[in-house]
């Protein structure tokens, strides 16, 4: 049983980790009032998602797929279209930061605190006389 | 020319947006995405009728064949979305002129045109593509600039909370994304394809395997976030409400239908070929899901002060019908579903034309605010009235029609319990839809309302050309009834059995 756990772990290593880091920064997400540490909690998030992808379009002994000339064995490749796909999460990923910090310094200039509950109470504050 | 049409659909105002920023001048701004989105809006009434009368199109992007390229599939159910965004979007173009100028802060108004234009590229494209990880990029365009158009409701007369919620937003639907993309890359480790067609053909061979099951899993909870189903509602009501009048009527009325829109795809196109409300408990999660969103949703609306968070809460209810629709699973209920998809977006985007309206002359949409309004702004309130009416279900009204259908798909499966809580939602929407009635033509206003009067015509005639349409609809609602039929009847069609 715990030979065969171990196994499952080394042989699917980068799943593990994957599946450890879209854990970790979906649980920082949700359980942190800091709004500068849920923005790091999403960027782990979709950190993991990066690895999982680019995991799957590796394979053992497979190398980049560049045509070289003379070269007359038929090497094997390795899958180049989750990387390219990765590419273009990555560019989303680095838009969605950008526009979450500059909120957090608005949110930071118009209610002087990034702590969620503190926000809100303000926000409650306000409610209660109209 | 008409050939590439359907690349032009979504080119066109992607190629728009950074000329705003370019052009900076205020009156060539807004003159100039008027002109795209009018374009917008004639390409996709070009489209909708090739499409009902030839079939389907597929376009191939640079003309890479389908399975290897991006290829965007238009069949009349995305025709038919396509339309209503870009209908939707041409008309509440031409509303924010005034109210925007209120709103959002003056230097910034040419940004909020190329945000807008953004938001409606990614809409569109949504709903134009055949390949699921386009359809992503789509999606995180929308998100990304409707979270900005969200936050520019912090302007002037806007309050601080507009951030927030924006914040909130950016949050919850980066999670609804990035779930919906490791859905795709489970399917992609499996089956080695991101065409929808193509996933269709090669699914029912893994769906045995967990990971395809997981990936659904990752699919459907990701985009029940955007669409706001319960419970992953609680952006909406906050986001709809700080959010600047114009985005909220364009974003009530587009964002959530075009996310039930991927999830009908997903269902009935890229699983297909797989009976998923036989093998799997989607249906009965689906209906259960539909129903707490109705009767919390309508609930909710009740207790609201603020209208505007009122109608975020009814729109909760009202994708309850829709997303009820699909997991009763007849063709009825369908169709019903894909005519409340239509109607509700024309009347949502009236009603919160009417309260951007209501907060231009009062600066609040409070009930207390709308007070003896009836007598002040004729126009504006009549048309809240008309769209409200439609809103409950009344007969003679679009609501009606697709309120009639959804019961009697209900019937139908044989579940009347289900029909007697679609009542009970219209019931409470009744109560409260008359409360805002009742303040506004009932009562006394507290204070004199000397200011409050009627806005000029680009604001009321896209309120009434949209309120006049949830009538329209549901005096002579053939066309549109036909036209769910025929797309319930494709959808269902190739679902084994």
């Amino acid at each position: 049983m715990s030979t065969d756990l171990l196994e499952q772990v080394s042989g699917h290593f980068n799943y593990w980790m994957a599946v450890i880091l879209m854990m970790v920064g979906l649980y920082v997400v949700l359980s942190r009032h800091n709004l500068i540490k849920k923005l790091v909690g999403l960027n782990i998030f979709q950190t993991s998602v990066f690895i999982l992808y680019v995991s799957m379009g590796k394979i053992h002994g497979g190398i980049a797929p560049i045509y070289v000339e003379g070269v007359t064995e038929q090497p094997v490749f390795s899958n180049p279209v989750p990387h390219v796909l990765m590419l273009t999460a990555i560019v989303v990923g680095i838009a969605t930061t950008a526009l979450g910090l500059s909120l957090v310094v608005l949110i930071k200039k118009t209610f002087n605190t990034i702590e969620e509950d503190e926000i809100q109470a303000s926000l409650d504050k306000k409610r209660r006389k109209p | 020319m008409t050939a590439h049409l359907p690349v032009l659909q979504v080119v066109l105002p992607l190629m728009a947006a950074p000329l705003c920023v370019v052009i900076r001048q205020l009156t060539l701004v807004r003159l100039f995405s008027l002109v795209v989105t009018g374009t917008a809006f004639l390409i996709s009434a070009t489209l909708l009728y090739q499409v009902n009368t030839a079939g389907p199109i597929s376009y191939a992007i640079g003309n890479w064949p389908a399975p290897y390229g991006i290829e965007y599939r238009i069949d009349l159910l995305n025709a038919v979305l396509l339309f209503i965004i870009s209908l939707i979007g041409f008309l509440v173009l031409i509303y924010s002129k005034n109210s925007i100028a209120r709103e959002i802060t003056q230097n910034r108004l040419y940004l909020f045109h190329s945000l807008y234009l953004l938001c409606m590229t990614g809409l569109l494209g949504m709903v134009i593509t055949g390949d699921v990880f386009n359809l992503f990029v789509f999606l995180e365009i929308t998100a990304l600039s409707s979270y900005a158009l969200i936050a520019m409701g912090g302007g002037r007369l806007g309050n601080p909370q507009a951030l927030y919620a924006a914040f909130r937003y950016l949050i919850l639907g980066t999670l609804g994304g990035t779930f919906y993309i490791i859905g795709v890359g489970l399917m992609y480790m499996m089956t080695g394809a991101l065409n929808m067609a193509d996933l269709a053909r090669l699914l029912p061979s893994v769906f045995d395997t967990t990971t395809i099951q997981a990936a659904l899993g990752f699919l459907v909870v990701g985009i029940t976030l955007k669409m706001a189903l319960f419970p992953l509602h609680m952006w909406q009501a906050a986001a709809y409400a700080r959010a600047p009048s114009t985005v909220s009527s364009f974003l009530a009325a587009t964002a959530t239908k075009v996310a039930v829109y991927v999830q009908l795809r997903m269902i009935f196109t890229v699983f297909g070929q797989i009976p998923l409300f036989r093998d799997t408990p989607l249906d009965e999660i689906l209906i259960v899901l539909a129903l707490s969103s109705m009767i919390i949703g309508s609930l909710s609306a009740v207790y609201q002060k603020d209208m505007r968070r009122m109608l975020a809460f009814s729109s909760l209810a009202q994708i309850g019908y829709i997303v009820l629709g699909i997991g009763l699973n007849n063709a009825t209920a369908l169709s019903a579903s894909i005519v409340h998809l239509f109607n509700h977006a024309l009347m949502k985007s009236a009603l919160f034309m009417a309260l951007g309206a209501v907060f231009m002359s009062t600066h609040s949409v409070k009930r207390g605010a709308m007070r003896g309004l009836g007598r002040n702004m004729p126009i504006t309130m009549a048309a809240f009235v008309v769209a409200g009416l439609s809103l409950i279900g009344v007969p003679l009204t679009s609501g009606f029609i697709s309120k009639w259908l959804l019961v009697q798909g209900a019937l139908e499966s044989g579940m009347w319990p289900v029909a007697l809580m679609i009542l009970v939602s219209s019931l409470l929407s009744i109560i409260y839809i008359w409360k805002v009635v009742e303040a506004a033509y009932f009562k006394k206003p507290k204070r004199a309302l000397p200011k409050a009067r009627d806005p000029g015509p680009t604001m009321w005639v896209p309120m009434w050309i949209l309120a006049a349409a949830s009538i329209w609809f549901g005096v002579d609602a053939g066309t549109t009834v036909g036209i769910a039929n025929k797309v319930a009847e494709t959808l269902l069609g190739g679902v084994p059995q």
